[in-house]
């Protein structure tokens, strides 16, 4: 057999010094073969980055390496940062996960590839090194390479620069492309074009790629192998089809059974994977997943286990002493998972009551200013432009669509309680412009909000007690009725009551958010309105804040506004959703219909654009690709507003696309929801998962 | 565009005027002009004190606000920022003074900039290792150090060479020998020769404060994740820092280099008393200490419109260095 491409052995990666040492990267070793693609997994903090970034020499100088890194038959760990730098940028090539802050922003984009082209080969004239940048860039499927060239980065969007960024990568037919979370800052649509850029880089180049991410759907769809990282090490690492359906380690699978799928049934309860991994300044005894491992026995705590061949197939391995007991069948993953019991979901009376939140053609606009030397108005962002929606009591209403599309805004203005710029907002039934000053601040406590990053929102300086009991300060309760409530709060969101006088940082990104979440319930409101509240959290934790989410709903009968851009999220908890575009809402209706039988051309575009966590479904699923990105909110535009990136008006005859043109889609209903397309009729995509 | 300068630089009038104004009222207010006369043997009659203030318009008896008027007007009609205590012109007065001042500083302060950058880059680079700290060290005690004593420092140094040399290589007394004549060479290694010590000082001072702002900029941009990614496309560790650390952290600079130009004409008011140099530092001091309001206020009023000056550059510099704020 031929040596492999790369071959990491035994690496070690430890930061600082004794006493607070950081053991990243634990003995970690894995073979990359030439053109093959390599999927590394795992939550934030197991090592992914630390280990990749390790092979291209670009660890800072406190870190302390050891092991083996052979690239093409050479040892990189020998090399001193002039040798490395030879090889960075010509055989191995870096992406990297923040495009925003990745390229340099005085130098243009054009300067930033030239340089990488000439850093390798010095002979290379200037203009044909422009001419190699325009190409690079039409390759990465850039408009206007030739006149985009010349851009800044602040000019280009955040999925425009990453494909800067691939096109700087490929520049000199690299060996080895290493992508580090490409696509995680990215909105879902524009995840899927670059996921077929760097497909179409590696067609192209022939290189080998390694994608690192947290998210198991990424590489289904494009892995020929996947190694699962936890705590440091590589605990588990197979083909990708043998992962995904006979996983021999407890975490993975226990991650692919927590993930939401869209593919999944409404009813169906999420498996939450508890606990976070062990703090990395101590190595561990036993096997590092043991406290969150159900099938966890004490001789998992004595040595922690090596990466071994589960049932004899060398291509299949895991660090597990019951490795083969799972691959045998005789630990059935099922059982060491188990599917939390489904809840009863009570129909939902819906003709009842009047809707507890309604917005009806809501519209909010911003003046945006330009320049610092000369600030000018020059034009006006349409942020909200019409929106109109209802909550019904008891349910939950799923309002998606990639950033930038309003849905902040829209919250934003729900939760002023007050006249809106135009339109109405109402809230149990009261037009918050005829409120007083009093009945506002009593309807405060009827609707609260829990906010997308639990770090952010939670002041780091006061203790959890406070914390949740800050919004009581406001309505005079005394201290021993508040002490009460927060301790039964706790209990409600399944944290021990002994925590109310810790601090957020003694906490989990998971239960951080059950905090932000008991402190939106302790004034005992009827509606929380919830901006991403699961988006900043692994995966694994992700699932049991969600099942949270729908005992607390059926026990409380609550109603939920839920803002996410995760549509597999949304598909597991949402009863109706409103699917957003450029300030509007441009398909709304009950969440089964259109889950099923997305209509308008956006929705399915959207829908196709989340990646499935099966590599069979992946492979064979037809995608609609959405064009570009989301045109600029200052823009005129005339008739539809997404014709610029409609899969469907490209196929329409000429004279239907007139009609898109010329004509801006009013909502209708269509099979039972309503759409804004004129053509929402048609059968153009089959986009069932 | 030509509306926004337009209105850019209507703001800025109306910023040196009420600046100008302030400074007016606070030099009449606190200046005592008539002490010049007073204790004088034989005594100045006081009509005669009257006459002479009066004519400089400075006279304490006449309302202040008039006298603003008065100034304004006669700044507004002739151009004239008024005649100073000693006789002179203030207009005339500040403009050859400026010219000695502008000699004297702008090498100081160009070589001050450079050098501090280099050294505030190198430090950052080298954070908390030996370099690092020494230059550390020495800005602060160079800025904890008032600059007549390093002016003296360097004056007894001179000295000493000039003794042990037995020669005048140092010759740190005003802008140049007086009385000197020889052909255009001679003239002009003489003045360099009287420029050495002063632009040593100012340089030192320079580079000490330019190299803390510089260095902090630079460690902001180090850690960021684009010299990683220049790092990635194959260059080496000191050249992505320089290509695109140094690139970047240059443009907050540019601020403190554009006010500090501003600064430029008065700003080293010591320095001009120490080496005897007869610039616009000097005359605003012996102009406060003559209480002598007409020169004190005609100093603030150019200072203002320096300082105008260099907001406008600064704005255009950051523009310049920085294409996320351009139009
Ligand atoms: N204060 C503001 N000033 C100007 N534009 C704004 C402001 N707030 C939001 N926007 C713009 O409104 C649009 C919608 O933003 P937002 O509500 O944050 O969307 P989302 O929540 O879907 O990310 C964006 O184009 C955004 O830039
Ligand atoms: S070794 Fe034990 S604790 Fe670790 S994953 Fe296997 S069964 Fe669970
Ligand atoms: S109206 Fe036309 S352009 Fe708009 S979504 Fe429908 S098909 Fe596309
Ligand atoms: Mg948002």
């Amino acid at each position: 057999m031929t040596e492999p491409l790369l071959r990491v052995d035994d690496l070690h990666v430890t930061f600082g010094g004794q006493g607070s040492a950081v053991h990243a990267v634990r003995g970690v070793s894995y073979e990359v073969n030439r053109g093959e693609f390599l999927g590394i997994v795992g939550e934030s903090g197991s090592g992914k980055s630390v280990s990749s970034t390790a092979v291209m020499g670009l660890l800072p100088s406190s870190a302390q390496v050891s092991g083996s890194i052979r690239f093409d038959g050479r040892e990189l760990l020998d090399l001193d940062d002039r040798e490395l730098s030879r090889i960075r940028g010509s055989e191995i090539a870096m992406i990297f996960q923040d495009p925003l802050s990745a390229l340099t922003p005085v130098y243009t984009i054009g300067q930033q590839i030239i340089e990488g082209l000439k850093l390798h080969d010095r002979s290379i004239s200037n203009q044909a090194a422009r001419a190699r940048a325009v190409e690079l860039l039409g390759v990465v499927g850039i408009p206007n390479p030739q006149r985009r060239v010349d851009s800044f980065p602040h000019e280009f969007s955040g999925g425009m620069r990453q494909r800067a960024m691939i096109a700087i990568a490929i520049a000199n037919d690299p060996k080895l492309i290493i992508a580090d979370e490409p696509t995680t800052a990215l909105d879902v649509t524009i995840q899927a074009q670059i996921l077929e850029v760097l497909q179409t880089a590696k067609d192209i180049t022939g290189a080998a790629v390694v994608l690192i991410t947290h998210d198991l759907g990424v590489v289904a769809g494009n892995a020929d192998r996947v190694a699962v990282m936890y705590a440091g090490r590589i605990v588990e690492q197979a083909p990708v089809d043998t992962l995904f359906t006979e996983p021999a380690m407890p975490y993975t699978v226990g991650l692919l059974r927590s993930m939401p799928n869209m593919a999944a049934p409404r009813e169906e309860r999420l498996v939450p994977l508890e606990g976070r991994p062990p703090l990395l300044t101590t190595i561990p005894t036993g096997c590092p997943f043991a406290d969150r491992c159900p099938a966890a026995f004490a001789a998992c705590r004595q040595g922690e286990p090596a990466l071994a061949p589960v049932a004899g197939a060398a291509e299949h391995t895991a660090a597990c002493i019951r490795a083969e007991e799972i691959a045998a069948g005789t630990l059935r993953r099922p059982d060491i998972f188990p599917r939390p019991e489904e809840v009863a979901v009570a129909p939902v009376a819906r003709a009842e009551s009047a809707p507890v939140v309604e917005l009806k053609d809501v519209k909010r606009t911003f003046p945006v200013m330009k320049g610092t030397v000369f600030r000018r108005r020059i034009g006006t962002v349409k942020a909200v432009d019409g929106v109109t929606f209802s909550v019904d009591r008891g349910t939950t209403l799923g309002l998606v669509g990639e950033s930038g599309s309003g849905k902040t805004t829209t919250i934003l203005e729900l939760l002023e309680l007050a006249k809106a710029q135009h339109g109405t907002i109402s809230v149990n039934g009261v037009d918050t412009a005829t409120l007083t000053a009093a009945d506002r601040r009593k309807l405060r406590s009827e609707i609260q909000i829990v906010f997308q990053d639990p770090m952010a929102s939670l002041d780091p300086r006061m203790s959890v007690e406070d914390i949740i009991a800050e919004p009581l300060t406001v309505v005079d309760v005394p201290k021993d009725e508040q002490r009460r409530r927060v301790a039964h709060m706790l209990e409600l969101v399944g944290l021990e009551p002994s925590f109310a006088t810790r601090y957020p940082h003694q906490f989990s990104g998971g239960q951080r958010q059950r905090i932000g979440i008991a402190r939106a319930l302790i004034v005992e409101p009827k509606i929380l309105v919830l901006d991403e509240p699961v988006s900043a959290l692994d995966v694994s934790v992700q699932a049991g804040v969600l099942n949270l989410l729908e005992d607390l709903k059926a026990q409380l009968g609550l109603s939920y506004l839920f803002v996410a851009h995760d549509l597999a999220v949304v598909r597991h908890i949402a009863d109706d959703v409103a699917v957003m575009y450029l300030g509007r809402i441009v398909e709304y209706g009950p969440a089964d219909l259109i889950f099923s039988d997305p209509r308008h051309p956006y929705t399915q575009a959207l829908f196709s654009a989340v990646p499935v966590p099966d590599p069979q479904v992946e492979r064979t699923r037809s995608r609609v690709l959405l064009q570009g990105d989301l045109p600029s909110p200052l823009d005129e535009i005339t008739g539809c507003p997404f014709r610029s990136r409609c899969p469907l008006y490209k196929l329409l005859p000429e004279d239907r696309q007139r009609r898109c043109a010329e004509e801006d889609p009013a909502p209708r209903s269509v099979h039972d929801r309503d759409v804004r397309c004129h053509w929402a009729e048609e059968e153009r995509f089959d986009v069932a998962v | 565009m030509a509306g926004f300068l337009l209105k850019r630089l209507l703001n800025y009038l109306a910023l040196t005027s009420v600046a100008t104004i302030l400074g007016y009222l606070l030099v009449s207010s606190t200046l005592n002009p008539e002490a010049r006369f007073l204790g004088r043997n034989p005594p100045v009659p006081q009509a005669s004190i009257d006459t002479t203030l009066s004519r400089l318009g400075v006279n304490p008896d006449t309302p202040l606000l008039v006298r603003l008027g008065n100034w304004i007007v006669n700044l507004v009609t002739t151009g004239s920022l008024g005649t100073s205590s000693r006789g002179t012109e203030v207009t005339a007065d500040i403009f050859a003074r400026s010219g000695t001042s502008l000699r004297l500083l702008v090498i100081g302060t160009i070589l001050g900039a450079l050098i501090g950058i280099a050294i505030g880059v190198w430090g950052a680079v080298r954070q908390y290792k030996a370099p690092d700290q020494i230059t550390t060290y020495a800005s602060f005690v160079i800025l904890a150090t008032p600059v007549f004593v390093l002016a003296v420092l360097l004056m007894i140094t001179a000295t000493a060479i000039n003794r042990t040399t037995d020669s005048q290589i140092f010759n740190f007394t005003g802008e140049y020998t007086p009385g000197l004549t020889g052909g255009f060479f001679t003239i002009l290694g003489d003045r360099i020769v009287h420029l050495l010590l002063p632009t040593i000082s100012l340089t030192v001072f320079a580079v000490a404060s330019y190299s803390r702002y510089q260095r902090s900029a630079m460690l902001d941009v180090m850690s960021a994740d684009y010299i990683r990614t220049a790092r990635s496309k194959g260059r080496t560790r000191g050249s992505a820092m320089i290509r695109h650390g140094v690139r970047v952290a240059l443009i907050p600079m540019s601020t403190f280099f554009a006010y500090s130009f501003g600064l430029i004409l008065t700003g080293a008011s010591v320095t001009e008393l120490a080496f005897s140099w007869h610039g616009m530092g000097e005359y605003l001091i012996t102009s406060i200490r003559n209480n002598d309001i007409n020169a004190a206020a005609g100093t603030i009023l150019f200072t203002s419109i320096l300082v105008l000056i260099s907001g406008t550059l600064a704005d255009f510099l950051y523009a310049a260095l920085d294409p996320r704020v351009r139009v």
